[in-house]
């Protein structure tokens, strides 16, 4: 196994380029390097060198859900798509809302040695929305949870929300809130407006997600917690955080690559694949939210990665399950959507899929290339422009809805803890690769 | 014409060509012997997912009168009911070699996803899919419009300058839908009528009028159509409005204000009609009302759709 690797020639976020040396699982070194005897060589002339992605939302569906997707075979996606540390959500089965569940999930992660895999811990036993889970013991747990989350479902009852919000910070957690008033959305299948009642689809109204975004925040302040909103993707919702950011309060937002390349016009089709919740909205609607990334309003960019086997979309609308795959093809998505349309630099790429997200997920050291920092790091190639094509997913499932659409860049190079998981586009073989996370843990406990 | 699958892409070419191919039908309609050998060796698939036993017996009369061999594939007690999806359907009736699938759906969009996929290559006729559209409902009510004021000379003839009021539950109507999207296309002017919680969220921005004021409408607006929508009472529950006396006191066409329509208006209901309710029996079983030449018109109209489909070498088939 070849432990030192040397990158040339890269471009680092910041526009400079830098040969970067790796070795022992550790960035060793940045600068004009002379290959060291026995080192592997990575040409990076003409790749942006980003921090490992952290995505603080993934479905892994593992345990129960196996069939779309395992901690593997997600981490593999992730690999591909060129993240390195992934935060896996909590609405598995058995739910992950105890310490064993979230423990479980993070062995996995290690064993699979594609990423690291954060567990989310739910904030409600069961997501039920009726009793805190066992906020403490996953906190404490091996897996050490500090992003909690019902995730798929809304914390809509007030008076759990705020307890929660006050419980999670005695562990220095957040609380990541999927904002749906639960009422306002029975049965609701798309964004609601006149294309919904042209299409006879139950209508998903923006108020739904917006109230309760304006309820958190003032939540928040009043209780002094910190707290995160998911997948943003609203005009208003954006209008509600900039509002309370303005106020002082510690609020965080997130949006996805689809909300922010793709619209409810898709929807013409009935072609499951582009039904997701929250719903894809207008053009307004997405113009406002890249807008929000642009000047700061929205923190991070999160993948939302929602596997499913094939007969969940290979279906009438109404039936089909929400959610699209996301991992592969959200840093193409965001080149597309946000750096060819010059709103954000690689700079801000860097910020919007690694360092904040992994400051908001409590990561530790990961978010900046940098001597000493763990060695993930990203490779992507800007200049290419190619149809995104199934052979592009690494994950089990693929309802992906940018399959046959044209995007910008691709991944080439994909390191964690300074071993390839992704080698020049090709994800590495599973075995080789859990080899290497054996091998580094190892090294770890002798030093 | 490949598929039937909504009124908003019907062009007002193919509109009146359809129309007028079903007066040819309704003549036939006349003769001794109705049955015609058009579809002869064709298969006709009617696949119900949701219960109508009216709308089923329209197109299986329709298909028979053309001499197709027609399959009735109801969900009730078969493998659909089962959990079968509409892919393995669509697969089976693709196997058994179906040249046309007349599908009625509670899901909008299914006959449009069945077009639309690989999963079965016959031509594909939306008889009702979810609240989205219901185009030979559409049709068949143009054709009983059109006939009711251009009598014998109907052929080749739109809808310009006809005022059309639809009163009731546009909201979870597919009737509404494609009534409005083919009025519209025919030169038509259409106006829904409904309290607020029952006309569409965004329809401001479709070419509708909007009233929720029925007697202004009529006093104002001096319709030559009046169609008023069935109710349903599971609305009720869900707050749409309080009650049946009040939704008849505002929406409903009694005898009051039937009486101060134009005699030379048209009252029409799609059926199955809540007297009382919606609509008074006076209204609804006086001369100005067409309830009864929509149901004989629906089978003209739908054989027309199935000719139009079926007939001779299909395209792109
Ligand atoms: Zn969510």
């Amino acid at each position: 196994m070849i432990d030192t690797i040397l990158i040339t020639g890269a471009t680092l976020p910041g526009g400079s380029q830098s040969d970067i040396l790796v070795a022992g699982g550790v960035i060793r070194e940045l600068g004009s390097i002379a290959a060291p005897a026995g080192s592997r060589r990575i040409d990076a002339a003409g790749l942006v060198a980003l921090p490992g992605l952290v995505d603080l939302h993934t479905h892994l569906r593992e345990p129960g859900f196996e069939q779309s997707e395992t901690v593997l075979t997600g981490s593999q996606a992730a690999a591909a798509g060129g993240f390195t540390s992934i935060f896996a959500m909590a609405n598995t089965l058995p739910v992950a809302d105890t310490a064993g569940v979230v423990e479980q999930v993070l062995s996995l992660g290690q064993q699979a040695g594609y990423a690291t895999v954060r567990p989310i811990g739910a904030v409600t036993r069961g997501l039920l929305g009726e009793q805190l889970s066992e906020i403490g013991a996953m906190a404490h747990s091996r897996a050490a949870v500090r992003v909690f989350s019902d995730d798929g479902k809304c914390v809509h009852d007030s008076l759990l929300m705020r307890r929660a919000l006050e419980y999670v910070s005695s562990f220095d957690g957040v609380i990541a809130q999927h904002a749906q008033d639960p009422r306002l959305t029975e049965a609701a299948q798309m964004n609601e407006g006149s294309l919904s009642s042209e299409l006879g689809l139950k209508g998903w109204p923006a108020v739904a997600e917006e109230s309760i975004i304006a309820r958190d925040v003032l939540l928040a302040e009043h209780v002094g917690a910190r707290l995160h909103i998911c997948h943003l993707s609203t005009a208003g919702s954006v209008e509600v955080i900039r509002w309370a950011k303005a106020r002082g309060i510690r609020v965080t937002a997130e949006a996805t690559p689809h909300h922010l390349l793709l619209t409810e016009d898709l929807v013409r089709s009935y072609d499951a694949r582009y039904k997701v919740n929250p719903p894809l909205r207008r053009d307004e609607d997405v113009l406002a939210l890249r807008a929000a990334i642009a000047d700061g309003t929205i923190d991070i960019i999160a993948t939302d990665h929602a596997p499913h086997p094939s007969e969940s979309k290979e279906c009438e609308w109404d039936s089909a399950a929400f959610g699209m795959v996301g991992l592969e093809s959200a840093l193409s998505v965001v080149q597309t959507a946000l750096v060819d349309t010059n709103l954000v630099g690689w700079n801000d790429v860097a910020r919007l899929l690694s360092a904040t997200p992994a400051a908001i997920g409590g990561l530790i050291g990961a978010g900046a290339i940098r001597a000493g920092a763990a060695a993930d790091i990203t490779l992507h190639d800007p200049s290419t422009s190619s149809v995104f094509d199934v052979t592009d997913l690494a994950g089990k499932s693929v309802n992906s809805p940018y399959l046959g659409r044209q995007l910008s860049g691709s991944v080439r190079y994909t390191l964690h803890n300074g071993y390839l998981t992704l080698d020049d586009g090709l994800v590495v073989p599973a075995e080789v690769v859990a080899a290497s996370a054996r091998a580094g843990s190892q090294m770890e406990m002798g030093e | 014409m490949r598929h039937l699958l909504s009124t908003k892409n019907l062009s007002r070419d193919e509109a009146i060509l359809l129309l007028d191919i079903a007066e040819d039908m309704s003549d036939t309609q006349l003769r001794e012997v109705k049955k015609l050998p058009t579809l002869r060796g064709k298969t006709v698939v009617n696949l119900f997912f949701e219960d109508s036993t009216r709308t089923r017996v329209s197109f299986e009369a329709a298909a028979k009168r053309l001499s197709a061999d027609v399959i009735n594939f109801s969900a009730k007690g078969s493998s659909v009911s089962k959990g079968e999806s509409l892919k393995d359907t669509a697969q089976t009736l693709a196997a058994i070699g179906a040249d046309g699938v007349i599908i009625r759906h509670a899901a909008s969009g299914a006959p449009q996803r069945l077009a639309e996929s690989r999963w079965i290559d016959a031509g594909i006729l939306n008889a009702g899919d979810g609240t989205h559209e219901h185009p030979t409902q559409a049709l068949l009510d143009a054709f009983t419009m059109r006939r009711r004021i251009h009598g014998d000379a109907s052929r080749g003839k739109d809808l310009d300058g006809i005022s059309v009021a639809i009163v009731g539950d546009i909201t979870h109507s597919r009737v509404a839908r494609s009534n409005l999207w083919l009025l519209r296309t025919l030169g038509a002017h259409v106006t829904f009528v409904a309290p607020a919680t029952l006309i569409p969220f965004g329809a401001a921005e479709w070419p509708a009028t909007i009233s929720y004021d029925l007697d202004q409408t009529l006093s104002e607006g001096r319709p030559d159509v009046v169609m008023l929508l069935r109710i349903q009472a599971e609305r009720m529950d869900a707050a749409f409005f309080p009650n049946e006396r009040e939704y008849s006191r505002w929406w409903g066409l009694d005898d009051e204000r039937f009486a101060a329509m134009r005699s030379d208006s048209i009252v029409m209901h799609p059926g199955p009609m809540n007297r009382g309710l919606e609509i008074s029996s006076t209204a609804a079983d006086s001369a100005q009302s067409t309830v009864l030449e929509q149901v004989t018109n629906g089978v003209s109209v739908r054989m027309a759709a199935l000719y139009m489909l079926l007939a001779g070498e299909r395209e792109g088939a």
